[in-house]
């Protein structure tokens, strides 16, 4: 059985389930009596049990199926929610996350049964005793009347089949060397989830049988497509008989029904002229399934539920959904198509810069190009609007990265054997793809140490006049080009002295620095390599390679982190990531003859400084701006080129800052503002430290992207 | 298929025995006096000299980064590479492509490159260093034997090594 193709689709699709089977299950701790999120449980692990069943993962499909029957009876109220019951279920996803994890890296579940989850479900519902086996029974018995009620509907379903010329040439043909020609009506279960798959086996194991499909209804595609309620109808030619089809076919799993009758050919409808007339009427007396198959292939994308109704409407369960929920207008587009849409667009910018300096050369010589600059300006403005588009393309929210958080704290309160809750805000902020894939472990770094190190016990709480249980709060909003993420708690704070103290102990400072070192930048000392101020090493964090990991993940992302913290009152993580990461905004400058680009996202202000306002502090230059101290940076001595531009009279200095810190960097001469792509250097290149990359400009040339945040 | 296996047993004598050897190309360069062969199947693309943007903060024989057709690609010089004098750039300089597996593509200044020849296996030998100067033998793989002429083969992998 080839189910490979939906491989895709079924992790997907479990990852989405599971992550709403935890939201829900933190949802029903707090309120277990919420009828809304048990349903949306039990409809998450019905789902589930169904997928797995289909792609056959026989251990998934029976936990499921357990956790299902538990949900069951929780929502027929036989059972009630407890906290040991919330445990055992959260084991239970993640026991299913480690089959979906097994089968993501091998195609295969793995070989664990979790016996005893699977005993630990069984007890809740055996502990429910005899009150009440009533319902169990009841929905079988609703679904066998469905059954009954259908099967009457579906009996002859062959024989509203349209055929043509040819067709009735073939089964003509067919009849006359001897073989059969059948018609075959088979039915999906209504819990099937890939009915497609599920059609797509019926047909293998009715052409292993030797069987010839010679119509189908709806067609083939639409089988495929799974553009079909729960029925379809084959007309099969054969020389086997039809209960060696039927049963080929009922073997397959989640199939509810097959049946079948040699096809009469007396009650067949040949689509000619002749019968065209009496056809409507027989379509319109007896029965909608033709046109309404017309009409379902219209309204495609509609819910496939309501077309066919005629027959199967009556007969539904009660509890089935009022058609299946409105897909959303998306589509899934694998991330390396983006790539290259985003390349192109690069390649377009590109083009229009070396277009715009073409222009700038030509507008010197000549006074007539104004219409010229015009279409220029219009090109540039389609350009940055397409950019615009396509960097939304690629912006997804943060949600699905921090839906895990709240389960993550859950965790940590038992295990911490502390009182905690998460809040979480701007769950909808967007940010490039490929950033949020990444930063998921930095924010879970900094959570984990938030409630290991920040908040501290009940009793301690107490005793400070806190609230007993502590709160961490993970913010995310955009604030211009950047979008912010705080996890800030209302925990113990970071205490400067022992920071201090532990950094002269692992060596990081010597004891004299440590005691004219600012509390700034003690703090600054965690994010060192090898620092952990965890006085006792947990498996949750103080194994010392958190936060450095965390700073150099950040600033991998061109993101940059930073903490603030009053002792006792707890302690605020702020990330700052940039929008986007391929095509920036920046100021081009010139020192000595070479070409440079400053993010403007970093600067400032420009200033003229006079050279006489340059003052000495500890032997190095600063200047004075507004009442602002600020050191002062010579591009040419740190790139190492000769200055162009006089050194003693007045400097173009570039402002830049990294959060609340500034410099000054002095260039030789400004070339105004430009839009690049962000090319890297290239692996053969090692790091410049300064250096975070090249850009190729309008006219050829490379130039150097300066990452100010590294002078700083 | 079966006809070179059929030459292949045939005794070691004749034109017919040609065939039959792994014919390797090269293309000769010129560093200083002497002639360096780099194999073909490493070569991208030889490119006229161009403006090579410097990159701040890098050992020596990094020359900077080029434009190839909208990447930017690095460009070493060879000489200081091999611990030969500066390049003196004139019209002759070439900028060759090479593809590395582990490293992209990177780009090697060369005084002059003259012509593409055709060595069989068995006009090539292995090194084990000798010949050309002490810094230069690191980079040489083997040696080949052009007519009168000595080529030594480039060991691109060498090359591309960072020299830490």
């Amino acid at each position: 059985m080839d189910v490979s193709q939906y491989l895709e689709i079924f992790l997907d699709e479990t990852n989405e389930h599971l992550q709403s089977l935890n939201t829900q299950i933190l949802n029903l701790e707090q309120n277990p009596e919420d009828s809304d999120t048990i349903n949306e449980i039990f409809r998450a692990a019905h789902s589930l049990k169904g997928m797995a069943g289909t792609m056959g993962y026989k251990r998934m499909q029976n936990l499921t199926h357990d956790m299902e029957n538990v949900f069951s009876e929780v929502r027929a109220g036989n059972i009630k929610v407890g906290p040991e019951m919330i445990d055992t279920l959260f084991q239970c996803l993640d026991a299913l996350q480690e089959y979906t994890d097994n089968i993501k890296n091998t195609s295969d579940e793995g070989t664990n049964d979790n016996e005893p989850l699977i005993k630990l479900l069984n007890e809740y519902l055996n502990g429910k005793g005899a009150e009440a086996p009533a319902p169990a029974p009841a929905a079988p018995a609703e679904t066998k009347s469905a059954q009954e009620s259908d099967t009457s509907a579906s009996s002859d379903k062959w024989n509203q089949i349209k055929f043509d010329d040819s067709q009735v040439k073939v089964i003509g043909e067919a009849l006359k060397s001897g073989m059969k020609v059948y018609g075959i009506n088979v039915t999906v279960k209504e819990s099937c989830i890939l009915k497609a798959a599920r059609a797509f086996l019926v047909l293998k194991a009715i052409e292993e049988k030797g069987g010839e499909i010679i119509v189908s209804n709806p067609s083939s595609q639409d089988i495929e497509d799974e553009k079909f309620d729960f029925d379809f109808t084959l007309i099969v030619i054969a020389e086997c008989a039809l209960d060696d089809l039927i049963k080929a076919a009922s073997d397959v799993s989640e199939i509810d029904k097959v049946v079948g009758a040699p096809l009469d050919m007396d009650k067949i409808h040949v689509e000619d002229e002749e019968t065209a007339d009496k056809e409507e009427v027989h379509e319109n007396a007896q029965s909608e399934q033709a046109p309404s198959q017309e009409v379902h292939a219209e309204t495609a994308p509609a819910p496939a539920a309501q077309a066919p109704a005629a027959a199967a409407a009556a007969s539904k369960p009660a509890d089935k959904k009022p058609g299946k929920p409105i897909v959303n207008r998306t589509i899934r587009v694998d991330i390396e198509k983006l790539d290259s849409l985003m390349n192109l667009v690069s390649e377009l910018i590109i083009a229009k810069n070396s277009l715009v300096s073409a222009s700038a050369d030509s507008v010197a010589g000549s006074g007539s190009s104004n219409d010229f600059n015009e279409k220029i300006e219009y090109l540039e403005s389609v350009t940055t609007n397409l950019h615009e588009s396509v960097m939304k393309v690629r912006m997804v929210p943060i949600e699905n990265t921090v839906q895990k958080f709240p389960r993550m704290i859950r965790d940590l309160n038992k295990k911490l054997g502390k009182k905690m809750e998460l809040y979480m805000t701007g769950e909808d902020t967007e940010l490039d793809r490929t950033v949020v894939d990444e930063i998921g472990d930095p924010l879970m770094h900094l959570l984990r140490n938030s409630a290991d190190h920040g908040i501290e016990s009940a009793e301690i709480r107490a005793q400070r006049g806190k609230p007993e249980t502590g709160s961490i709060f993970l913010d995310a909003y955009q604030e211009g080009n950047n979008v912010i993420i705080e996890v800030r708690d209302d925990g113990n704070g970071i205490d400067v002295d022992a920071v201090k103290k532990k950094a002269v102990e692992k060596g990081v400072v010597t004891p004299e620095q440590a005691q004219t070192m600012a509390d700034k930048d003690a703090i600054n000392l965690l994010f060192h390599p090898g620092f952990s101020t965890a006085k006792v090493i947990t498996d949750v964090s103080g194994r010392g390679v958190g936060l450095d990991v965390v700073k150099s993940k950040i600033e991998a992302l061109s993101g940059e982190v930073s903490v603030k913290s009053v002792l006792g009152e707890g302690s605020t993580w702020t990330i700052r990531l940039p929008l986007t990461l391929a095509i920036i905004q920046t100021l081009m400058v010139v020192v000595g003859g070479e070409k440079y680009a400053i993010s403007l996202g970093s600067i400032e202000t420009i200033e003229t400084i006079p050279a006489k306002d340059i003052k000495f502090v500890e032997n190095k230059e600063v200047i004075n701006l507004r009442g602002q101290v600020l050191p002062l940076i010579r591009l040419n001595e740190l790139i190492e080129v000769e200055s162009t531009s006089p050194q003693d009279g007045n400097l173009t200095v570039v402002i830049v800052k990294k959060g609340d810190k500034m410099a000054g960097i002095v260039v030789d001469e400004l070339r105004g503002q430009q839009e690049i792509v962000i090319k890297s250097l290239g692996k053969y290149i090692k790091q410049v430290k300064f250096i975070s990359g090249a850009t190729i400009l309008g006219d050829g040339e490379v130039a150097l992207i300066l990452d100010t945040n590294a002078l700083l | 298929m079966e006809l070179s296996n059929d030459l292949k047993n045939l005794p070691a004598s004749g034109d017919e025995t040609k065939i039959i050897k792994e014919i390797f190309q090269y293309i000769v360069i010129k560093l200083g006096d002497e002639n360096f062969g780099i194999d073909i199947n490493y070569i991208d693309n030889i490119l006229r000299m161009q403006q090579i943007t410097r990159v701040p903060k890098v050992p020596a024989y990094l020359k900077g980064v080029i434009n190839l057709r909208g990447e930017v690609i690095p460009v070493m010089s060879l000489r200081l590479k091999m611990g030969l004098d500066e390049d003196v750039i004139d019209r002759n300089t070439r900028i060759i492509i090479l593809k590395i597996e582990s490293e992209g593509s990177v780009g090697v200044l060369v005084d002059e490159v003259k012509e593409v020849i055709k060595l069989s296996e068995d006009q090539i030998e292995s090194t084990s260093g000798e010949g050309g100067s002490a810094e230069s033998r690191r980079f040489v793989s083997a040696v080949g034997q052009n007519g009168n002429e000595l080529i030594s083969i480039l060991d691109i992998a060498s090359i591309s090594l960072d020299d830490n």
